[in-house]
């Protein structure tokens, strides 16, 4: 894994000839790109404690609908959820329209906070999700022993509770926003919203200057790894000790209204732009062409290797542990997926005819690509699991497989199925890497939907935006499930 | 069946190696939308595979830019032949990459200026315009754009083509002014997107009154989805030109086969395609003309391209005006 993101680092750098000094265009696009991650970051995890309560403490119909909801604007394209965001919040969306009536002038999206707002619509999501898990994660005991005490539940288990899980999913945010390119320029309103990624690109695209794309990597990797030590040393231990897996029943009924809005408010903020995406794409979802269906099980056969090799990977860095295995965990987050590709390329290519590997090469990035998520929520767990019954476990030598299928598996099921979810969707929504290897017959969903949209099919491109959102929120469901078979909540 | 044709052939040849029998194959590196099942690539496949007892082999490696990046990557190990898709304003770089040969192509073309580049043969063209709804009262130029309140969505000349362009029709129309055209037009521009695709799909969505594109994308609309409600807008400064150009690579194994591509690419089998696939104008007009539709759209009394090699320098310089007058 080490080998994937600094080995292809490393094979961009070597092609350069010579390094670039950057220009003051590129000083100018660090600042941006570190302001407006730490907006949206910021922004995503403090609006996501409410809601994320709100699930974790509320029982109604349509909860679980909700919950797969959350993993949709992670996995959209990203033209697709801005297009959705813009029927909303653009210049001719639903909320000027609604402005209009009222006669108010029209507000424009474009500019600083129209990133922030595409970039919290795509990771609010995600951070109730990471968030919901810590509440989960709460054994059922520690409510009852809370509620026996008639002391506060926020105190002494949200938020220490929120110390273990906050800093780490501010990180993983943080870092997504960072590479962030075509959601930053698009709603950015123009080249004031430039990133790192968006000159990596150019660096790579255009100006064929290698060695400025390895210098402006490696300041991508330093952010990177400034903000996963940062919250590391923010990050508290989670203290809450073992349980017994019972249902958890609480006693803290907590302002019901609250918690009402909390969610109304992040359901209507998401369902809105995504069904507008729905509504788009369903006069011509039937009428699809056949090459889109084909890249359309092609691409339900590469998530499913990522997902199976994400897994494996994560949990078998999840037993090692240790600090180290997080920041290697982390670093895939902070890779530019173009440089990864470029280098990658330059790898492969003496020894093999790039097309040739397209879609295993795919798999495999994909699979890496998804390791920060995935270990982010399988290896919190996997030590949780090792601290409560790892000495247990030893003395009755427990070891090797019996210890993970008999021990590890089935405690940490409900993370396990929600990785591989997040893994299969992400693998299904990525663009990264098939664009730069890919040729005849073998495109993916997302490439063939982009290929439509360039091709003035607005409709059948739409149509397959759809699709894809469809295929997404299905694999992610059926894996999430089988996570929480057993759970009564 | 052609497989089997061509063993025959094969097993009539003295020294029928392996690697000989099989067809020969060509190899042509193309961008994304060239070799779609609507795009030009099938049946010009189809069309010189009749002709050459060889297979034709289309890879796609992304947009015009991103074509040459992958061709300069690979180097002198690629495995193309051709190099189908590079356009004026990557021509200059590509020249000085040395990694393309002489073409023998003699054409006339109907090009509304002179061709004389002896590496890339052209194969269509088109300027670029912005389109626009038929109901907007149009703006005469760019300046007239530049004073009005109109909103435009338009792409970025670091990861477009088409944004690219624009910058340099601005450049070859102002030259030393661009910068202040560009701060004046800076309030008229909604957005910037990194490619076409984004910039269209947010025109169609309403949320500009016209996008950067071409003057032949009303004719998509008028021939594809029989709606006559897309104009583009004549400018007095005159348009930009796009002119799209194939090459031989020099390292190819195949330079006969090669040199055969780049001449059938000039004839009325190949040029008749274009028109309705990719939607320009054929660089050879074919000998049925245009198809019904092209004749509604605008004709440019004159038009602008800047040499490629002034393009290539000039473009950086260009590309920073452009910042700067738009990061205020």
């Amino acid at each position: 894994m080490l080998l994937i993101v600094v080995g292809t680092l490393v094979a961009v750098g070597l092609r350069a000839n010579g390094t670039n000094p950057l220009a003051t265009a590129d000083y100018l696009a660090i600042r941006f790109t570190i302001t407006q991650a730490l907006v949206s970051a910021f922004l995503s995890v403090v609006l996501a404690i409410p809601v994320a309560r709100a699930l974790a403490r509320r029982q109604f119909r349509g909860r679980g609908f909700l919950i797969t909801l959350l993993g949709a604007p992670f996995i959209l394209p990203v033209i697709v959820a801005v297009l959705g965001i813009l029927a909303v919040f653009g210049r001719n969306g639903l909320l000027n329209e609604v402005l209009a009536l009222f006669g108010f002038a029209k507000v424009s999206i474009y500019g600083f906070w129209g990133v922030i707002l595409a970039h919290v619509f795509f990771n609010l999501p995600l951070a109730v999700r990471f968030l919901l898990q810590g509440w989960i994660d709460i054994p059922a005991e520690r409510f009852r022993l809370v509620a026996s005490l008639g002391a506060s539940v926020w105190r002494l288990l949200e938020v220490p509770m929120l110390r273990a899980v906050v800093p780490g999913t501010f990180v993983v945010i943080f870092v997504m926003c960072l590479t962030s390119f075509a959601v930053a320029l698009t709603l950015g309103g123009g080249p004031r919203a430039t990133t790192v990624e968006l000159a990596i690109y150019q660096a790579v695209r255009f100006d064929f200057d290698l060695g400025k794309a390895a210098v402006l990597s490696v300041i991508q990797f330093g952010l990177c790894a400034t903000a996963a030590v940062l919250a590391w040393r923010v990050a508290g231990a989670r203290a809450l000790g073992a349980g017994m897996d019972r249902v958890v029943q609480r006693w803290d009924r907590g302002n019901v209204a609250v918690d009402t809005v909390a969610m109304a408010l992040a359901f209507l903020f998401l369902i809105l732009p995504l069904g507008m995406v729905v509504l788009r794409g369903l006069p011509s979802l039937f009428d699809l062409p056949p090459l889109v269906i084909e890249a359309a099980i092609r691409s339900v056969i590469v998530a499913l290797v990522s997902t199976a090799l994400a897994i494996g990977i994560a949990l078998a860095m999840s037993i090692r542990g240790g600090g180290f295995m997080s920041l290697v965990g982390a670093l895939p987050l902070a890779a530019s997926s173009l440089v990864l590709g470029t280098g990658l390329f330059l790898i492969v290519q003496p020894f093999v005819s790039p097309p040739k590997i397209a879609l295993v090469v795919t798999a495999l990035l994909n699979a890496v690509m998804s390791l920060p998520f995935v270990l982010r929520v399988v290896q919190p767990a996997v030590v949780q699991v090792e601290a409560d019954y790892g000495r247990l476990a030893d003395s009755l030598g427990m070891r090797g497989w019996a210890r993970m299928r008999l021990l590890v598996m089935p405690r940490i099921k409900r993370p396990l199925g929600f990785a591989a979810g997040l893994t299969a969707a992400l693998s299904m929504g990525d663009l990264g890497v098939i664009a730069l290897f890919a040729t005849d017959g073998q495109a993916t969903l997302p490439l063939v939907m982009y290929q439509l949209m360039g091709s003035y099919r607005t409709g059948q491109s739409a149509g397959a935006a759809l699709l894809l959102l469809i295929l997404s929120l299905a694999l992610f469901w059926i894996f999430d499930r089988g996570g929480r078979s057993d759970a009564s909540s | 069946m052609k497989t089997k044709h061509l063993s025959h052939v094969a097993g009539l040849c003295l020294v029928a190696t392996g690697a000989m029998a099989e067809t020969p194959v060509l190899t042509v590196y193309t961008y994304d939308s060239f070799n779609t099942e609507w795009g030009p690539g099938p049946a010009v496949e189809a069309a010189f595979e009749a002709t050459c007892a060889c297979d034709l082999e289309f890879v796609a490696a992304g947009d015009g830019a991103a074509l040459l990046s992958r061709v300069k990557l690979e180097g002198a190990g690629t495995d193309a032949d051709i190099v189908l898709g590079l356009d004026n304003s990557l021509m200059g770089d590509a020249a000085e990459s040395g990694l393309f040969a002489q073409s023998s192509v003699q054409a006339t073309y109907d090009l509304p200026v002179e061709w004389t580049d002896s590496t890339f043969v052209p194969f269509d063209w088109g300027y670029f315009a912005f389109v626009s709804g038929a109901e907007t009262v149009a703006p005469a130029s760019l300046r007239a754009l530049a004073d009005s309140d109109l909103k435009i969505v338009i792409q970025d000349p670091r990861s477009s083509t088409p944004g690219l362009g624009l910058v340099m029709w601005v450049k070859a129309a102002y030259g030393d002014e661009a910068g202040t055209l560009w701060a004046d037009l800076a309030d008229n521009i909604v957005t910037v997107t990194p490619g076409w695709s984004e910039a269209y799909g947010l025109f169609l969505e309403g949320e500009a009154d016209a996008v950067l594109s071409y003057t032949t994308s009303p004719a998509y609309h008028l021939i594809a989805e029989e709606d006559a409600s897309k104009v583009a807008w004549a400018f007095e400064e005159g348009h930009y030109m796009q002119v799209e150009v194939a090459a031989k690579v020099a390292t190819t194994d195949q330079s006969e086969l090669a040199d055969a591509f780049l001449a059938f690419m000039v004839t009325d089998a190949f040029q008749s395609i274009i028109p309705t696939t990719n939607w320009m104008y054929p660089a050879v007009l074919p000998e049925g003309g245009l198809p019904e539709g092209f004749e509604t759209l605008i004709a440019p009394a004159n038009a602008l391209l800047l040499d490629p090699a002034d393009a290539a320098a000039a473009a950086d310089a260009a590309i920073e005006e452009w910042r700067a007058a738009l990061a205020q």
